[in-house]
């Protein structure tokens, strides 16, 4: 079980060599454990989008924020309402499928988690799932006696509904 | 737009920033900014060795409050900068620092004298950048001092790899910088201030800790005003020295491990803390928890210091100066009457500190006694910087200052080796008053290969060293809490500090008594060379008080 609860900080740095590590070096020196971090151009490809979720709430969180905002680099920041976000992930997962109940059961999985499969050869399936961390998580889980070969997540990224933006 | 080289644009664009004085050491990397230095009005000071260039730079921004500026060449010139950068930067102190770099074409290479400075100064600057083409230079320059001298002031670092400074093409030299990430608003928001003055308001046990933010954002004056209308006692952190002056009946000085007993005292009583400007460092506020009762409201232009290392009731982000300003103006009405009792019990830890202070007066010239002769030879605008260990802590405890600005040290790293070249630094931006650098020997050992830029450049300052021969505080740490179980502390008899000093062509002198220290000191200040005063003291000497690690304020020791 976790003590702390996850959180999603997102927030419009520069897109510029340099500025990843400077971002991640912040939170390395201040010993933060962050649980994943994404990142990608803006429409204005002058800038980029981090989506950083992290093992931290009250004062370690808010002082991560302000940390964040002091940097020269970034532009913007937010955390993101919990209650009122969408988070989604995706996984590539390449699962043992040699044997043909195994594969039965890998494309029912694939399936009933809304996936698709990439890639099918005689001993293997390539399979992408979205969702929620929390739902890869479960499909990993199941996953798991099937036989996972490979495994790459993305890393979360998120948006909050309606009017609230970044 | 003109056609030029980036190095005829970089120093274009220190003049343009009213650049009038650079430290460094040149070196290949950056022979084309020499070459363009060579027929500019900047005065370039060598110093012997990069770390000394960066404090140099550090003590010069400290004293005058603009932004001191070293140069160093590539690889080990630009490591030998990061014990000054992040001196400099935990302090707060407006420095930009140059390293050149190897040519764009050779970075990640392993060129010779390649380091990745970008990397390894990241976490110790407030800001750094590396330049590609010399159309940026002029850019960069201006950003990083913008940058280093607004907001919560600190070190930026620019790195300019070689071919940046030889290219030529058509370079424009800006007049602002637009950074979409960097926004300084010194305005408090005028709610949290309201709120802040309606808890001042209903306090009976005020006090004000005033730390480096009031000095940097020349916020004494507003500071004071506010004390004497709230009556609440000021203490300092090492950092706010200077920003009340001592002798004021409100000034309580500095709490903290070395804090005194009013302050040690009084902080743990207080109902509301009023901290300006501060980051209550462990060494200001003993072990945290016990730290105060007090409602604490947290002024600072840095809105990550709060709750980082202490909980506040209030937290208002903006200028020290202007948030000052507008709590005075919203408390104007309130009775100065109140808080007799508060005054009382001021006036009662002040009696039982000084009769301590007269049942300890022992034999033989104490540090303490040093200091106070050292403050009545001194003007009230000489500057004293100190070097790290128990001289520090005798002169923030003795040494009283009259004025912000005028009492220098390194706080948040305690850097031996630092007041020296600070002091040098100091003297370069105010040549006008003594500068005298409060050393330990082995402090001063760190850094005195300066004596020859002190000397060749005749920046004559005062170095008075509290000669101990031991790493004493360390020792006073192994005499109090380890069983005397001395180790690695003996310095022994070398170097001959006055012998030291005739080496360099500066004046040494060893002072067998008062009188003839006095004399040092007064022969230092009309000496155009630098001036080393050797003064033997007892190593068994500790510091008090303290508070021993890991321990609230009020478990003060006065006595080992
Ligand atoms: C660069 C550096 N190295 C080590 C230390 C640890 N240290 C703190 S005080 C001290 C002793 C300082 O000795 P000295 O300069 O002789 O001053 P004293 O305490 O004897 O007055 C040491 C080694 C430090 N603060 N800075
Ligand atoms: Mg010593």
């Amino acid at each position: 079980m976790r003590m702390t609860p996850l959180n999603t900080i997102a927030f419009i740095v520069e897109n510029r060599p340099g500025v990843l590590f400077k971002v991640s070096n912040m939170f390395r020196r201040r010993g933060y454990n962050i649980e994943s971090i994404t990142v990608g151009p803006l429409m204005d490809r002058s800038l980029a989008r981090m989506t950083v979720t992290i093992e931290a709430d009250g004062r370690a969180l808010r002082n991560l924020i302000e940390q964040l905002r002091g940097m020269v680099e970034v532009v913007r920041v937010k955390h993101l309402n919990p209650r009122r976000m969408v988070v989604r992930e995706m996984a590539l997962v390449k699962l043992n499928t040699a044997d043909p109940m195994a594969r039965e059961e890998a494309l029912r999985l694939v399936n009933s988690h809304h996936g698709l499969i990439l890639d099918i050869d005689e001993d293997y399936i390539v399979a992408e799932i979205t969702g929620s961390p929390g739902e890869i998580d479960s499909f990993l889980r199941e996953a798991e006696s099937i036989g996972i070969v490979e495994l790459s997540r993305t890393g979360a990224t998120a948006l909050e509904k309606g009017e609230l933006k970044l | 737009m003109a056609e030029m080289s980036g190095a005829e644009a970089f120093v274009e664009a220190l003049k343009r920033e009213g650049v009038e004085t650079l430290f460094g050491v040149p070196g290949g990397a950056v022979i084309p900014i020499c070459d363009a230095l060579y027929d500019a009005d900047i005065r370039f000071v060598l110093a012997r060795h990069e770390q000394g260039a960066a404090h140099m730079a550090d003590g010069y921004a400290r004293a005058s409050g603009r932004v001191g500026v070293c140069l160093a060449t590539s690889g080990p010139g630009a490591t030998n900068l990061v014990t000054g950068i992040a001196t400099a930067n935990i302090d707060s102190s407006p420095v930009v620092a140059f390293t050149g770099q190897v040519p764009t074409s050779m970075i990640g290479t392993d060129g010779f004298q390649e380091v990745d400075i970008i990397g390894v100064t990241a976490s110790i600057t407030k800001h750094n950048i590396q330049v590609r083409r010399p159309r940026d230079i002029p850019y960069a320059v201006k950003t990083a001092f913008h940058v280093a001298s607004t907001g919560r002031r600190g070190v930026v670092l620019v790195d300019l790899p070689k071919d940046a400074q030889t290219d030529v093409e058509e370079i424009e030299l800006p007049e602002h910088v637009e950074l979409v990430g960097y926004h300084i608003n010194p305005e408090p928001d005028e709610r949290e201030l309201d709120r802040a003055a309606t808890l001042l308001a209903k306090a009976e046990r005020p006090i004000i800790l005033a730390g480096g933010g009031v000095v940097a954002s020349n916020a004494c004056r507003e500071l004071l005003e506010l004390a004497e209308l709230l009556m609440a006692p000021v203490a300092t952190t090492l950092m706010g020295k200077g920003a009340i002056p001592s002798g004021h009946p409100l000034h309580i000085g500095m709490c903290g491990m070395h804090g005194t007993w009013e302050a040690n005292h009084l902080i743990p009583e207080a109902d509301v803390l009023l901290a300006v400007g501060t980051r209550f460092s462990d060494r200001t506020t003993g072990r945290v928890e016990e730290f105060t009762e007090a409602r604490i409201i947290h002024i600072d232009i840095d809105p990550s210091e709060f709750d980082k290392n202490v909980e506040a009731s209030l937290r208002v982000r903006g200028d020290a100066k202007i948030a000052l300003r507008g709590l005075t103006e919203r408390l104007r009405q309130i009775s100065k009457k109140r808080g007799e009792g508060w005054m009382r019990r001021l006036e009662k830890l002040r009696e039982q500190r000084r009769r301590m202070e007269e049942e300890e007066r022992g034999e033989g010239v104490k540090p303490p006694d040093l200091m106070k002769a050292l403050r009545r030879l001194l003007p009230k605008e000489a500057i004293v910087t100190t070097e790290v260990g128990q001289c520090q802590m005798w002169a923030a405890l003795h040494f009283d200052v009259y004025a912000p600005r005028t009492f220098l040290s390194s706080g948040g790293l305690g850097t031996m080796g630092w007041g020296f070249p600070a002091a040098i630094g100091a003297k370069a931006a105010k040549p006008q008053v003594p500068v005298v650098d409060i050393a330990g020997d082995g402090s001063f050992g760190m850094t005195e290969n300066n004596l020859a830029t002190a000397v060749e450049e005749k920046l004559p300052v005062i170095v008075i060293i509290l000669n101990n021969r031991v790493l004493g505080m360390v020792a006073q740490w192994q005499r109090l809490f380890y069983g005397r179980r001395y180790f690695g502390v003996h310095l022994g008899g070398s170097p001959d500090f006055v012998k030291l000093a005739e080496a360099y062509g500066a004046i040494g002198v060893r002072p067998g008594s008062m009188e003839e220290f006095e004399e040092a000191v007064k022969v230092g200040m009309e000496s155009e060379t630098a001036t080393i005063i050797d003064i033997p003291i007892d190593p068994e000497e500790n510091v008090f008080p303290m508070v021993p690690p890991g321990r609230g304020l009020r478990e003060i020791l006065v006595e080992g």
